[in-house]
Formats: C-alpha cells, structure tokens, sequence
C-alpha cells in the first residue's frame, strides 16, 4: 500500500508539473523527486519481498495492509510539509521578504 | 533495515560531485542555453536519491529501525541482526541505489536526444532562412 500511494503520488505530482506552469514556480519538482525516488527505492523493496514470500505478497493481512496505508498517507503528508517548507524558504514568489519587508 | 543508507551515502557521493561540476562549468562560462547542463543533471540525481533516502528513513523510523539516539540503528545491538542488516544493506541497498541511478540516466540519455534534435532542428531552421 505505501508503494501504491507513493507512485500514485509520484504520476499525480507529475502530471502537475507537466500542466501547470505555476507549480513549477513554486517548485513542485521537489515533490517529484522524493516522490519517483521513494517509489523506486520500495519498488526493489517489494520485488525482494516477492521473491522470499511469492504469492503471499499479494494477500497481505488487513491490519499490516491499514498500517501500511496509514503509513502511506504519513509519508505524503511529510513529503508535503517539506515541499512548503522548501517554497517557505526559498520563497520563489517573494511573497515572504514582502510580508516581511512591510512590517 | 537501512537499506536506504546505501543510497543516502550515494546522494552525498553526488552533492560534491555536483558542486566539482558546477565550479567547473562557471570557470569555462559555458554561454550556450540550449541544452541543460550536467550540473542541472546530477541535480535530478540529487534529488531522487535524497528525497527517496528521506522518505525510506522515515518509513524504518516508523518501524522501530532507528532511533534517534545512538547509535541510531537496533540492529546494531545485536550481532546476528547487524549481519542482517548488512546483507540486506548490500542487496536490496544496493539495488535501490542502482535501479535510481539508472532510471536517472535513462531520464538524461532522453534529454539529450531531445536537445540534440532541437540543435539540429534550431541549424536547419537557420540554414533555409539564409
């Protein structure tokens, strides 16, 4: 499930960048990167998996399936804090040294 | 188990890398913007190992693999676990490493097709308008 959100995560971060040029501005590339890297790195991950265990890897147990998601959704979430924290601070519109210029 | 520190040490392998290459293209003032420089290229690379390293700490983090104090990884207190972890860091580390390397160079072997063919599109344009 982890690798499942962060691929969907990955296309949909993509497909962003690919049609918004305002994205780009804000950098959202940022995101592609920790998005296709993570999705990489799990993707071997699983594939190891499916070699020692085979066909169980794809019947997973409900509750490491629910905390696999839960964990997904963290990962996305973290992903997204860092990407505001990126455009807080490299403040690619100025919008921060304007905020700040005014008082 | 930390397997993701076999790319975390490939992405600090590449960081200086990066700066050696772009030091090295701001002395040659390279002027041409067409294409996209190395630098910019290892910047990709850059990007996906440690973006992906994070989010995989993150992930042993949440599974009790490490820990914030030292010495950071539980399998380290235990023998038979650390070889473990070692195995695992020298096959699917090492994998993970690899198999992002080489999406990044398939990603760079298109872009220079692409800027070879906007060159040469950019000549022929050039050449009929003479």
């Amino acid at each position: 499930m982890t690798l499942l959100i962060t691929v969907l995560s990955a296309v949909i971060s993509t497909l962003i960048w690919y049609t918004n040029e305002k994205a780009r501005e804000l950098k959202i590339g940022v995101l592609l990167y920790m998005f296709w890297g993570a999705s990489l790195m799990w993707l071997v991950d699983a594939v190891v998996e499916y070699i020692e265990i085979r066909e169980e890897y794809f019947s997973p147990a409900l509750s490491d399936m629910l905390n696999d998601t839960f964990l997904g959704l963290t990962e996305v979430v973290l992903a997204l804090v860092v990407w505001v924290g990126i455009i807080l601070f490299k403040d690619p519109k100025l919008t921060v040294k304007k905020v700040l210029g005014r008082k | 188990m930390a397997c993701f520190l076999v790319p975390t040490a490939e992405a600090i392998v590449t960081t200086v890398v990066k700066k050696a290459v772009e030091k090295k293209e701001i002395k040659e003032n390279k002027k041409d913007d067409s294409t996209v420089k190395f630098s910019e290229k290892l910047g990709w690379l850059n990007g996906m190992l440690w973006g992906g390293s994070g989010l995989l700490a993150f992930e042993h983090l949440w599974h009790g693999e490490i820990t914030p104090f030292f010495p950071f990884l539980t399998a380290v207190s235990d023998p038979s676990e650390t070889a473990e972890m070692l195995h695992e860091m020298a096959t699917s580390g090492t994998a993970m490493a690899v198999v992002v390397t080489l999406a990044w160079a398939g990603v760079v072997l298109a872009t220079n097709k692409i800027s070879v063919k906007k060159l040469e599109e950019n000549r022929i344009k050039g050449e009929t308008s003479e």
